[in-house]
């Protein structure tokens, strides 16, 4: 995804985006999902693999007793090297009561977005549909994309939620 | 009003409910010839209750309803008028008019005012018509113009009875309380009271009524415990040895079971024995051990028909010996063996909360579901980590921690205890869903013009509620099609040489670590060659050496159910399909058992509980699956000469005499493994749904029990995958769904052969499926 023309549109629809987000890495974009959105931050542990399921969907892990699918968001959206070790973190999301682990490269920050921080996205053609993204903040150099993650989490193509149950 | 009533509305509610339901027990059981002042009294009570419960909260509706049920119960219990048939269908109707409105006010259903006013108008009819004079209104009829059935030679328990003379001494009430029991009791009979020296009072009461009425009467005041009553004139000619001092109630109710025996029960159901509840219902299931000489036997119940006679003797000499050393278990026994084939009996709750409502609110608290649930799935947590900690303690050095796991050992076994106690918190006895079928063979016979007694067996069975709410359509429907084509009408059950009344026997035990459901009926059983003709015709792969219960299975085959097989003289067949997929959904299995012209049975396993699966693990690759134990067949290592192909790829396997297609999981599951060659691994033969298969994976990891955990949770459902686990080390083991993966393997779309030895080939094939 290509970051230099994006300020072009100045136009800031009142989204109501403002907030506090936690940032993460994937490859060398920063992306930034809604805290509450987040249960906790945990590292890697070995999954279980379901089959059949398409490759970014890791598997099943233990979560305190609940079994929760685990996604790698590198493969998912080809970024970064994926690999996993001790650095490798999820983050447990709690998606309205539904708790999945997304595996991202690395967590950051959490930071407070002010409504005039965060601008529209425009038009482009990327891995992940432009209706997942809020909006982009910019944060002195860097720019954040910020994701609804549960929109996204929940989404036909994650192939997470029953949809193709044969 | 200053308070807020609509937070009790739903105690209200649950409560009058529990009554409806009850006081329709009652009403089924109450033999119409011959009624039992108890049970009488206890519809009375459920009525009053409700009355006063809908009339605190403004349901004006049910207030009404219930006003001129009670008025007409109450001349009936008093002896005003003799009880019928029609009394019974009103009261039961009455019964329906009350659930109907109250579902009106819980769930704001339609209420059939036309109903309401129909059932009202019956009432105030049958309490008109029927009254005879009595003391207080002296209103004069003719005698009861509802003929008794001809049938009918028992002896009026009123006049059995005769005249006795009580004194009640009272516990310390005050004078008030003791007015109005003055006129409770009037109600009785002639009453006057007097005060003790010690300042206690004491009423002397004149009355037909036995000593249990008076208590239960009293208890709406005092706690019948307190009360002392005693026997004036000994009046009543079967209790002369009637000890003075304290009449034990128990002592009169076994004079009552003796006056009330009967020669013929329509429908058997429990006789409300609410004093005995306290003693609890294992206890009482142990009393029938004790008596068994007086027992019928539900087998035996043809033979009790017969010799009812001697039973009858057998019993009341049993009641002249059971009076002196009079214990909780023998009336019940005496009363069970008067009743000739009453079977299992279970008391009403009831009757002890409208006596003692505080002790009975202290002895059971109302919980959500959702409560319960979430405390099993912690001490489903709970027991997983235990195992994990075991699991790690297990590689210390036993002397150098020798503290440590004795106390990890004292964990476990508390954990266990933990857990069983929780998991008994879900189980609820089989009889939540029996009580329901009395009533609907009783309209059901009486609409197909066919007499059935029903009974139960077992009712105190305990099952988790989830099973419990899954179970009772199939059941329903089996007990429909018993009594619609199992049991025939009387004309044929005459020329068959059976008596004109059929039985059916809903009976639940425990066995092993299942529970054991049964459907039985001495109808005329299934015809093998009718099955067979039919199966043929159906183009079913049938022939003439297949074993009985391979024959009947076939009516479990979709689409047997046909109009020729209902003409059938035991045509079941009707959605019995649907009934074996859900007891095949909920992990159980159904079998017929059946003799032409003697009746069927038809017999549910099911597991105790559907959080607990036992399994057997097994390994591919890395990772560990579960198979449900109760479809695994047999496992075997395959010699290579077993392994067959078809056109050099549909793999079989030639296990004595039956060719099986191997599934290979790791193909399936397009799981990598070094172990290709069946040789080398494991088969497990798999069967459901009649189909068999071999499921080939790695090796066997052990047998153990897992706590069943639901993907679609936090995921969605995978096919060949029925849940998840979580093993002792924590981590994730998926349950196979059997069922699936033979479907998996014999679709087309998967080629067991050769081909599948390298796993891109079928992995497009894998999405098909």
């Amino acid at each position: 995804m290509s970051t230099d023309n994006v300020v072009n549109n100045v136009s800031s629809k009142a989204k109501s985006a403002e907030g506090e987000y936690l940032t993460f890495v994937l490859g060398a974009e920063e992306y930034g999902l809604e805290i509450l959105k987040v249960q906790e931050i945990r590292g890697y542990d070995a999954v279980t693999q379901i089959a059949n399921t398409p490759e970014f969907i890791k598997g099943v892990v233990n979560l305190r007793g609940k079994i929760v699918p685990i996604v790698d968001l590198r493969i998912k959206f080809n970024l970064g090297k994926v690999e996993y070790n001790e650095f490798t973190v999820v983050i447990i999301l709690n998606l309205h009561g539904r708790v999945v682990g997304i595996v991202v490269d690395g967590v950051s920050d959490v930071i407070a977005l002010k409504e005039d921080q965060i601008r529209d996205v425009p038009s482009l053609v990327t891995s992940i549909d432009t209706k997942y993204i809020v909006g982009l903040a910019t944060l002195e150099q860097r720019m954040l994309i910020l994701v609804d993650i549960e929109q996204l989490m929940t989404s036909q193509e994650m192939a997470l939620v029953d949809a193709v149950a044969a | 009003m200053t308070i807020d009533m609509s937070q009790f509305y739903e105690v209200f509610f649950d409560e009058a409910e529990e009554l409806l339901a009850e006081a329709e027990r009652l009403l089924l059981g109450i033999n119409i010839d011959d009624p039992d002042n108890e049970e009488l009294n206890a519809i009375f009570r459920a009525a009053h209750s409700i009355k006063g419960g809908a009339a605190t909260f403004g349901f004006m509706d049910m207030t009404e309803i219930t006003h001129v049920l009670e008025n007409l119960l109450d001349k009936i219990r008093k002896h005003e008028m003799a009880l019928t048939a029609e009394h019974v269908d009103a009261f039961l109707a009455a019964k329906d008019v009350l659930k109907m409105e109250l579902d009106g006010h819980r769930l704001a259903t339609d209420v059939d005012q036309d109903q309401v006013a129909d059932v009202k108008m019956m009432l105030k009819q049958l309490s008109e018509a029927g009254a005879t004079p009595a003391p207080a209104t002296a209103v004069v009829a003719p005698p009861s113009p509802v003929s008794q059935p001809v049938d009918a030679a028992p002896v009026q328990t009123e006049v059995a009875d005769g005249i006795s003379c009580f004194n009640i001494v009272m516990p310390d009430i005050t004078e008030k309380d003791v007015e109005n029991l003055k006129e409770e009791l009037g109600l009785l009979g002639d009453v006057a009271v007097s005060k003790q020296a010690d300042g206690h009072f004491v009423i002397t009461l004149t009355t037909d009524s036995s000593e249990a009425d008076i208590v239960s009467i009293c208890s709406f005041i005092v706690d019948p415990d307190d009360l002392v009553i005693s026997l004036k004139a000994n009046s009543v000619a079967s209790s002369a040895t009637m000890p003075a001092a304290e009449v034990n109630p128990i002592a009169a109710e076994a004079v009552e079971s003796k006056t009330a025996s009967s020669t013929k029960v329509l429908i058997h159901e429990e006789v409300g024995y609410g004093l005995f509840e306290e003693d609890g219902k294992e206890k009482q299931e142990e009393g029938y051990g004790f008596f068994a000489p007086f027992q019928p036997h539900p087998d035996a119940v043809k033979s009790e028909l017969i010799g009812d006679d001697t039973t009858l003797t057998l019993s009341n000499s049993g009641v002249t010996n059971a009076q002196p050393t009079t214990g909780a278990a023998k009336p019940e026994a005496v009363a069970g063996s008067g009743l000739a084939q009453e079977v299992e009996r279970k008391n009403p709750g009831r009757r002890e909360s409208d006596k003692a409502p505080a002790s009975a609110e202290a002895s059971s608290i109302r919980v959500g579901v959702e409560k319960v649930d979430q405390l099993i799935n912690l001490v489903g947590e709970l027991v997983i980590t235990q195992a994990m900690i075991e699991q790690r303690i297990s590689m210390l050095d036993p002397v150098q921690n020798e503290a440590l796991i004795n106390s990890v050992g004292q964990l476990t076994r508390n954990t266990r205890d933990l857990q069983e106690s929780v998991m008994s918190i879900r189980m609820m006895p089989m009889d939540f869903v029996f009580s329901r079928f009395p009533r609907m063979v009783r309209d059901l016979a009486a609409k197909l013009n066919k007499k059935v007694d029903f009974a139960t067996i077992g009712a105190t069975t305990e099952l988790d509620k989830g099973l419990i709410e899954r179970i009772v359509d199939p059941l329903t429907h089996l007990v429909r099609n018993s009594v619609d084509h199992g049991i025939e009408i009387p004309e044929n059950r005459r020329k068959a040489g059976k008596s004109e009344t059929g039985t059916l026997t809903l009976s639940a035990a425990h066995k092993g670590g299942s529970i054991v459901i049964e459907v039985t009926d001495d109808g005329a059983g299934l015809n093998r060659d009718r099955i067979l003709a039919k199966a043929h015709s159906n183009g079913l792969a049938v022939s003439e050496s297949m074993t009985d219960s391979e024959v009947f299975s076939l009516i479990f085959a979709p689409g047997f159910s046909t109009a020729e097989v209902v003409t059938d003289v035991s045509g079941r067949g009707v959605g019995m399909d649907v009934v074996k997929r859900n007891i095949t959904s909920m992990g159980g299995a159904v079998e017929i058992r059946s003799a032409l012209g003697f009746g069927t049975t038809i017999s549910i396993s099911l597991p105790l509980t559907l959080a607990i699966l036992d399994g057997m693990s097994v390994s591919l690759g890395e990772s560990v699956y579960v198979i449900p134990l109760n479809l695994i067949v047999e496992t075997l290592q395959p010699r290579a000469e077993d392994i067959k192909t078809v056109t050099g790829e549909g793999r079989m396997v030639h296990v004595r005499g039956e060719y099986l297609p191997i599934i290979a999981l790791h193909s399936l599951f397009n799981h990598a493994t070094d172990i290709t060659d069946p040789t080398q691994g494991v088969l497990v033969l798999l069967e459901s749904d009649g189909k068999k298969s071999a499921l080939f994976v790695d090796r066997l990891v052990g047998q153990q029990q897992v706590v069943i955990k639901s993907l679609e949770t936090n995921f969605k459902k995978v096919l060949g995958v029925s849940g998840a686990t979580i093993m002792g080390d924590g981590s994730v083991a998926l349950i196979l769904d059997v069922a699936a993966l033979i479907q998996m393997g014999q679709s087309t779309n998967y080629i067991t052969g050769a081909a599948s030895f390298s796993n891109q080939n079928n992995q497009h094939m894998q999405r098909n499926a």
